[in-house]
């Protein structure tokens, strides 16, 4: 019998497999096509302060082994998130949630994890600073070490729980902001985001989506996560959840070979609903074929 | 959810029906749509139900346009084909729930184009609910017209329209509502967006409620992604889930 557990800064999650931001809503669509608590967890869709509309549309493209979103964090607000999302959420999930946090100040950020923290719901609060999608906030945060940093301290000082920062990869060394977010005290990384890229319509001859550019991902954008993954899990102690472009339990396996403790699954929800339980359903045995005992003994294997 | 093709029919230049077997089960009210994978491309495609019969064993019409390349991937599909969809999504049209939908007695149906298919489904449903339904089909030329056959096999009064003018009434949609005002009391609606907008100022004008199918970009089409969605009334929609049918009053035009 293999053991698929692994530990995320104190909190041990059945198996590595967590929906990604933005790809599960808040659960409930799920919910009513199978039982999500056969999941790790999952990261909820990226909250903000304020209730937010998001951009116009289109908001989606289509790429080779991907896709294109400009979604713009389209959510109803932390409040609204409190009062009513997490409240219905426990009715069927009877795990700890990953809160995903975006703003466009410091002082949101703040606000938003200071009120998240004090939910028991919450096991970990993934704060994205990058978002490809909004102007003047987002990505802006996560594409330059010492604002990323800046924000991490911030939400530090009013968190309790772990705190993970979610990194952009659209950025000339990813290491050394993930070096700045470890030193200003994050508990924890999750990388990569989308990447930054657009499509044109031919016969329009104008980009396909609306706000001209958006985020990439898919199965295309793994290679580029994976060697992300590893490259920033050496160089920091910290735990780091991977993810882009995972769509199988090979997948899985070989980002935690490159360094990740845990494994998010992002587009491929939106084509196939069933993939996470279909992934934690194989993961037992690929590791058999693999010869591996304990999931959490090969992170970080393929490092020499 | 495994289907496979029974029948692959060219109706058109550009349009085709496809009969499928397999397990319609989810499939609750016309006006809903299935999301159907092709081999080679990432996103499933969106197309509308035609028309199904219900059961573990039931069978489902869709017919779609060829509009880029997945469809036309689709269109080279040869009956025996294995196909994996998604069924029973959106919220289709309501035939008996609403009030003003149990009050009214003789709905007018207005399809446009590759937008008529879904009306098939909904007239054989307001039939059964003992309504006495009458049909506009829109078109911009007789050659692109399809499906006028079956609507007429229903025995309802099927009104075809062409832009122009080598079928039917030359003209919209809109025109051919015209001389049937006082006729009807409720509308449907589906179709390209500038005949929803000409059709829904036409209910504004006349006070008649009516329902409104939208098309969107979409990735999951089940409510998670965000993709498609709009504005309305009563706040944000998702056309996947919310939609793809809005009712008149909460349009923003």
């Amino acid at each position: 019998m293999v053991d698929t557990r692994v530990t995320l800064s104190g909190w041990t999650l059945d198996n590595p497999i967590i929906p990604a931001s933005g790809c599960f809503g808040y659960g409930e669509e799920f919910h009513e096509m199978y039982d999500i608590n056969v999941l790790g967890t999952f990261s909820f869709k990226g909250t903000t302060l304020e209730p937010r509309f998001g951009n116009p549309t289109p908001r989606i493209a289509e790429c080779t082994a991907g896709m294109i979103n400009a979604v713009g964090l389209q959510n109803p607000g932390v409040h609204h998130v409190i009062e009513h999302e997490l409240p219905r959420l426990k009715t069927f999930f009877h795990k700890k949630v990953i809160a995903n946090i975006s703003g466009f100040s410091v002082e949101e950020y703040v606000e938003c994890c200071r009120l998240m923290d004090a939910q028991e719901q919450v096991g970990i609060i993934e704060v994205n600073v990058s978002c490809p999608n909004v102007h003047g906030g987002g990505m802006a945060f996560g594409t330059c070490a010492e604002s990323a940093a800046e924000v991490t301290r911030a939400v530090k000082a009013v968190t309790t729980k772990p705190v993970y920062i979610k990194l952009s990869p659209n950025v000339t060394d990813i290491v050394s902001i993930a070096k700045a977010c470890e030193d200003a005290g994050a508990d924890g990384l999750s990388l990569i985001n989308t990447l930054l890229g657009m499509r044109i319509d031919l016969k329009k001859r104008q980009p396909v989506i609306a706000n001209v550019m958006g985020g990439f991902s898919g199965p295309a954008v793994f290679p580029v996560a994976l060697r992300m993954v590893y490259q920033v899990a050496r160089a920091v102690k910290i735990p780091v959840i991977g993810m882009g472009g995972v769509s199988s339990a090979r997948d899985v396996i070989e980002m935690m070979l490159a360094g990740a403790t845990a494994v998010q699954v992002g587009a491929q929800n939106l084509v196939d609903p069933y993939v996470c339980p279909k992934i934690i359903e194989a993961l037992p045995g690929e590791m058999e074929r693999l010869g591996i005992e304990r999931l959490n003994d090969i992170i970080g294997g393929a490092w020499k | 959810m495994r289907f496979v093709i029974e029948s692959h029919v060219r109706l058109t230049e550009s349009v085709y029906h496809m009969r499928l077997s397999g397990d319609t089960r989810a499939i609750v009210q016309a006006g809903q749509f299935v999301q159907v994978q092709l081999s080679g491309f990432y996103l499933r495609r969106p197309i509308s139900v035609c028309d199904w019969r219900p059961g573990e064993n039931g069978t489902l019409d869709l017919i779609y346009k060829v509009v880029g390349l997945g469809t036309e991937a689709m269109s080279r599909y040869a009956p025996g084909t294995e196909l994996d969809l998604l069924t029973g999504l959106g919220n289709g049209f309501d035939v008996d729930r609403l009030d003003e939908v149990t009050a009214s007695q003789f709905p007018l149906l207005v399809g446009g184009g590759v937008g008529t298919p879904p009306m098939y489904g909904l007239c054989k449903k307001l039939l059964a609910a003992c309504k006495k339904p009458r049909v506009i089909l829109g078109f911009n030329t007789a050659a692109e017209v399809f499906w006028k056959q079956e609507f007429e096999a229903l025995d309802v009064p099927v009104t075809v329209t062409t832009v122009d003018g080598t079928m039917g009434i030359r003209g919209f949609v809109t025109d051919a509502m015209v001389p049937l005002e006082g006729k009807y009391d409720y509308v449907y609606a589906c179709g390209p967006e500038p005949m929803l907008r000409a059709v829904h100022a036409v209910c504004e004008k006349q006070e008649i409620h009516g329902q409104f199918s939208f098309e969107e970009r979409m990735a999951c089409g089940f409510g998670v992604c965000m993709g498609c969605s709009c504005k309305t009334r009563y706040g944000s929609k998702r056309i996947c889930k919310d939609g793809p049918v809005l009712r008149r009053e909460e349009i923003l035009w």
